[in-house]
């Protein structure tokens, strides 16, 4: 008899602590999402380009997601230049044909993937990027080569709308 | 605290404190037993609440006129140099504020260092001050960002980045802080409602920190346990009263050098340019008082081990009561301690030195050597040091080797403190 009572009391408190918990849980949730990109700035998660201007050579710096894009029309060297690397020689391999669709346009995150400043176009010891803030190398495919960035920088989602646009995102 | 039971002398008196006991905490502290050979590097915990009053005070003023928006905060902070009455003065306290606060706090650091205040039973005044710290320095770090200048703005993308380090959900957890995709409007203004809330946080935690202080009393430059109250002691009124305020008066000329002549000294030009999420500045250093900690983070060469590394630094001085073995608390009494202490000083100067300088060469080398040296000194020397060091017997009092105690061995004692 007293052992089946205290038994109905441990699963009282159980499952109060149970109620408990959920009930603090979906009261923290809204506090803690609040933080998350709203609405209003996923509503601006896409960001069209005109580059017919883009001589070869040039690169041109466009502002998405508040995030600079370099969008750089490369040299026949250049490009020779990017997929000549051995995979072996890449800290984060990742052939140039995957990187650059058409080979001539390279489009991607102008942000250095160690703690987010934005290198400087035709710097380094690799002819690509230079970081300033913790000394990172890039090549002309934007591979880390050299330095504290752990991976390449980013390839956004992107596609030719016609020839002379470029849709980011 | 104090031996005799206090009763207020007026009888409005007697009638509020037996209501709410304000009179008897006051007598508390006013009476409160302190070592009498508390030297001027004790002074500092008066200082530092004066730091947090002054960060405080000037902070909230300031709030009046500051505006936390990306396209409106540079301008608000010009505003208030140049339209608001008193504005430059407000803002220059503010802001050398932070660096005097730190220098005190660095200062209070190295004196428990020193004497080793964090041994029992005073590790919890210890981790509560440790806590203190690491609040500070977010205080610190997010009140740069608020001016939105160059380096507000970058100095905020390498930070949060930070995070990004975390595998697997770290770019959630940055885009989180951001509350977006970079450091932005909603990143300052969430910035600014904590750096708001975080000194009175602090506030709180002082209040813990002074509460746990007063269970076992100070330490003292000879860090052996006293009787309370005996004539090793004297009541914090006047005694203690009067020294701290002469010292925070000699502080304050400091602090006072700094706003009125030379305000800008110890901040970033660059700071004076707009932020640009487009154009990084060529060197980004962070605040003086952060750059040993940046030294360690730069000197490891990957990125989620070199924010390990950087956050062990701090987190390890909570540790310390552990860590140190040794029963001695002063410095005094252990010829070894004291040599490597020092040795910790200079390493500790050099890597904030290698900290602002760029990552490369012999500054890199230096910075690594440093890195491995700092952790070397808490996770080996001090643990090694607690079994072999051969310290100095300590005296029984603090009189007794100045009054020459009945004891026979107080000659040898009184020679070893000279």
């Amino acid at each position: 008899m007293s052992e089946k009572k205290i038994k109905r009391r441990e699963f009282l408190f159980t499952a109060s602590y149970a109620v408990g918990v959920v009930g603090v849980g979906a009261v923290i949730w809204p506090l803690v999402d609040q933080m998350n990109p709203d609405a209003s700035v996923k509503a601006l998660a896409s960001t069209e380009v005109d580059v017919s201007s883009v001589e070869p050579g040039k690169a041109i710096t466009v502002l998405w997601r508040g995030k600079p894009v370099f969008i750089k029309r490369r040299t026949t060297e250049e490009i020779a230049e990017a997929r000549a690397v051995k995979m072996d020689d890449l800290k984060d391999p990742q052939k140039d044909e995957d990187r650059a669709k058409d080979p001539e346009w390279l489009v991607m995150v102008g942000v250095c993937t160690h703690l987010g400043c934005v290198p400087l176009n035709d710097k380094g010891d690799y002819n690509g990027w230079f970081c300033p803030c913790h000394g990172s190398h890039y090549d002309t495919s934007g591979r880390i080569r050299k330095g504290p960035a752990p991976t390449n920088m980013e390839i956004p989602k992107y596609e030719f709308v016609n020839s002379n646009i470029i849709k980011i995102g | 605290m104090s031996d005799h039971e206090y009763v207020p002398k007026s009888k409005f008196g007697k009638w509020f404190n037996d209501r709410l006991p304000l009179l008897t905490l006051g007598n508390h502290l006013a009476d409160y037993p302190t070592p009498k050979n508390l030297n001027y590097w004790w002074t500092f915990g008066g200082i530092l609440t004066f730091c947090l009053i002054t960060q405080i005070v000037t902070g909230l003023t300031l709030a009046m006129h500051y505006i936390a928006h990306a396209d409106l905060a540079f301008e608000s902070v010009e505003h208030i140099m140049r339209d608001v009455n008193y504005g430059w003065l407000i803002r220059y306290i503010h802001s050398n504020g932070s660096s005097m606060f730190f220098l005190a706090v660095y200062i209070h650091i190295f004196r428990s260092l020193f004497y080793g205040s964090y041994k029992s039973p005073r590790e919890i005044i210890w981790i509560i001050g440790i806590i203190i710290y690491l609040l500070m320095m977010a205080a610190a770090f997010m009140g740069y960002v608020l001016p939105w200048g160059q380096m507000s703005f970058w100095g905020a993308t390498v930070i949060t980045n930070l995070f990004s380090a975390i595998p697997f959900i770290g770019e959630g957890i940055v885009q989180w802080l951001w509350g977006g995709y970079s450091v932005d409007n909603p990143t300052l203004t969430r910035f600014f409602t904590l750096h708001y809330l975080i000194p009175f946080l602090i506030l709180g935690l002082v209040v813990l920190h002074i509460w746990a202080l007063h269970i076992p009393g100070n330490n003292n430059p000879v860090g052996i346990d006293i009787k309370k109250p005996s004539k090793d002691t004297v009541p914090f009124h006047p005694y203690i009263v009067i020294k701290d305020g002469f010292a925070l008066l000699m502080f304050m000329i400091v602090f006072a050098f700094f706003v009125f002549y030379s305000p800008n000294i110890l901040g970033h030009p660059d700071n004076y340019i707009e932020a640009n999420p487009m154009v990084t500045p060529a060197h980004i250093v962070p605040e003086w008082y952060l750059l040993p900690f940046y030294a360690i983070l730069r000197s490891i060469p990957d990125k989620l081990m070199g924010v390990v590394a950087m956050l062990s630094a701090i987190l390890i001085l909570a540790a310390l009561p552990w860590l140190d073995k040794s029963k001695i608390r002063s410095a005094v009494f252990r010829p070894l301690y004291k040599q490597f202490y020092w040795i910790l000083v200079a390493d500790v100067i050099i890597l904030g030195y290698v900290g602002a300088m760029p990552a490369e060469g012999l500054y890199l080398l230096v910075a690594r050597v440093a890195t491995a040296y700092y952790f070397i000194h808490f996770l080996i020397i001090l643990p090694v040091l607690g079994f072999k060091e051969k310290t100095i017997p300590l005296p029984l009092s603090i009189t007794e080797p100045v009054l020459e105690g009945p004891l026979s061995s107080s000659t040898i004692k009184k020679e070893s403190l000279n």
